[in-house]
């Protein structure tokens, strides 16, 4: 950054009303009282978000206890409130997206990072970009009128007749239900890993592709053995960051993971998750017992994106560093 | 060649065409999704759409004129809300700051970002809500503009950095001093940048249902003035789409045709704008 010369002009001692006067002409110290205020206003605003998770769920979180965890009974009839199932729920609809989003993701970023043209790569990423900016609100009408139909009579049949055997192949069809809601998440959090992913193999210094290729490697082997664990660290920092996602994201999950508090073993099955199940009985919650085990939902929700998010920066952070520290280009 | 060579050239052609599968697959979602919208909801767009109320139950016809209204009014407020605090902390951090506080303001803010949005409309809710004892325009317009925020403030502070030392040495060297050089020099040149950043961040709240459904909450009529509940756009698509009427699905469909419409258009303006112009490097 530039430094300014001539805002030392007024000597340290001198106080006197004429440069005092000067000063404030300068303005430059009220400038910068001024953004500072806005950008501590951020940091206000993150911190008052805690503090008020915290205090209102405190009765909830005096009630139960750590019981609140491990319990599954939701009664909001009787103000018998346990988060099993919902925790349940957000996790194994998370683990099913990531596990099909994360090979999705990454193989498309390898192609874009290594193999595309940049003309090609740009217009691509361009494409990925907007799939990320396509709102949730949108995948879940798409989710309820053509994947929960398409699942019920064709996906799901055809799994329960090849994989039948595993636990998580099980029971009716439904449509709607774990499997689904995963399968949605899986195609909003794929633009997140490709374009992280992407950057973080671009970071990888041009040198070490091509002291494999000259070793005799293939593309395929240079790509694999040495950039992909090169931005290894990176990558995982990817995938922390679309799971954070995956975890908080609430409409178009609501709209087809069936809204039932159950934990089962079948992907078929319908459950619910945190984020659904805020959205669906936040503003008819009634009592403040059952609002503030809801907002200690919210609370988990938050820390678990926030731990999430917080690693997954800092893996990036040093993988970009790293290898932009090594390559001169 | 040897058998060797052979497999691993084959390996070659097979995994590097998987990774191009994998990104023909990824890209061609976003097309799929248009086209699935366009063809469900391109046929229930009509004039009326844009005009009307909604009907009442069983009754064809009627529109969605007060979300769209509501999703204005709520879009207005988060701007009036987050863009100042946006933009005057990333001018803070791309020009004054020290090397703490610039940190830890990057990193809440990149948190912040990453927080679900119905947690935010959580906070929304008990700071607004529950004290007015209402929700309102006002409510969902406060838990928008806090969405605004952390996406404002990163692009403003990237773009102000993208402004060259040339320009702020010119400047000081005409006898400016740093605010001057700031307001006059900087911001200007780094401004459409920083518009088509702000314009990103509100396209992305705009589709955004979850922190509204307990602030904004709905209304099936028009919303007066700002402290009585108001539809928006990307709520009524989730109450039509999981409500039981025929009628309510076609409805719920055009309203996420131009739901998606709007963002993807100002997403494409703006991105073309931002590759085309605004690059210092050339001069």
């Amino acid at each position: 950054m530039a430094t300014a010369p001539n805002t030392a002009a007024p000597a340290a001692f001198d106080w006197g009303p004429r440069a005092l006067l000067r000063r404030l002409r300068g303005g430059d110290q009220i400038a910068h009282l001024i953004t500072l205020v806005a950008a501590a206003t951020l940091l206000l605003i993150t911190a008052l978000l805690v503090y008020q998770l915290w205090i209102h769920s405190a009765e909830a979180r005096q009630k139960f206890g750590w019981g609140f965890f491990v319990t599954t009974k939701w009664d909001p009839v009787f103000g018998d409130f346990g988060a099993l199932p919902f925790i349940y729920g957000t996790l194994v609809t998370s683990a099913v997206a990531l596990l099909l989003a994360v090979p999705l993701g990454v193989g498309a970023a390898v192609f874009l990072a290594e193999l595309a043209p940049p003309k090609l790569s740009s217009a691509l990423t361009l494409v990925s970009d907007l799939l990320a900016a396509v709102p949730s609100v949108i995948y879940g009408l798409l989710g309820v009128f053509l994947l929960v139909p398409l699942m019920r009579r064709e996906i799901q049949p055809a799994l329960k007749k090849g994989l039948g055997f595993l636990p998580f192949f099980q029971g009716p069809a439904y449509g709607i239900g774990f499997l689904t809601a995963g399968v949605v998440l899986a195609v909003m959090i794929v633009p997140f890993v490709l374009s992280v992913s992407r950057e973080v193999l671009l970071a990888v210094p041009r040198d070490q592709r091509e002291a494999a290729l000259a070793l005799g490697a293939t593309k395929w082997e240079s790509t694999w053995r040495v950039v992909v664990p090169a931005a290894r660290t990176g990558i995982f920092g990817s995938i922390f960051l679309a799971l954070a996602r995956a975890l908080g994201e609430t409409m178009a999950v609501t709209m087809v993971i069936g809204n039932n508090p159950r934990i089962a073993a079948s992907l078929f099955s319908p459950g619910y998750s945190i984020a659904a199940v805020l959205a669906n009985e936040f503003s008819e919650a009634t009592g403040n017992l059952y609002l503030s085990a809801l907002i200690e939902l919210g609370l988990v929700l938050f820390l678990l994106t926030f731990v999430l998010n917080g690693l997954a920066r800092l893996l990036i952070l040093v993988t970009t560093s790293r290898a932009g520290g090594v390559s001169p280009a | 060649m040897t058998l060797r060579t052979i497999w691993r050239k084959s390996l070659n052609a097979a995994m590097l065409s998987l990774t191009g599968l994998c990104a023909l697959i990824t890209v061609s979602a976003l097309f799929f999704i248009l086209g699935y919208l366009v063809w469900n909801g391109g046929k229930d767009l009509s004039w009326n759409f844009f005009t009307h109320l909604p009907a009442p139950v069983g009754e064809l016809g009627g529109g969605m004129a007060n979300a769209i209204v509501g999703s204005m009014k709520l879009l207005l407020l988060a701007a009036l809300f987050g863009v100042p605090i946006g933009l005057l902390g990333g001018v803070y951090l791309a020009e004054f700051g020290g090397r703490t506080m610039p940190f830890l303001v990057r990193y809440t803010a990149d948190l912040l970002n990453g927080v679900p949005s119905i947690v935010i409309g959580i906070f929304a809710y008990t700071i607004v809500v529950i004290r007015t004892h209402h929700f309102s325009t006002l409510a969902g317009g406060f838990a928008l503009g806090i969405m605004v925020v952390p996406t404002v403030i990163r692009n403003t502070e990237s773009f102000l950095r993208g402004v060259p030392v040339s320009l702020r040495e010119g400047s000081f060297a005409l006898g400016a001093n740093r605010w001057k050089m700031i307001a006059t020099v900087v911001l200007p040149a780094a401004s459409p940048g920083i518009l088509t950043g702000i314009l990103l961040a509100l396209a992305r709240v705009a589709g955004e249902t979850a922190p509204l459904l307990f602030t904004a909450f709905g209304n099936r009529f028009w919303s007066p003035g700002w402290l009585q509940p108001t539809a928006s756009l990307p709520v009524m698509i989730y109450t039509y789409a999981t409500g039981p009427y025929e009628e309510w699905h076609q409805q719920a469909w055009a309203a996420g045709l131009v739901l998606l419409g709007l963002v993807l258009v100002t997403n494409i303006v703006v991105r073309a704008f931002l590759s085309r112009g605004n690059s210092f490097e050339r001069t």
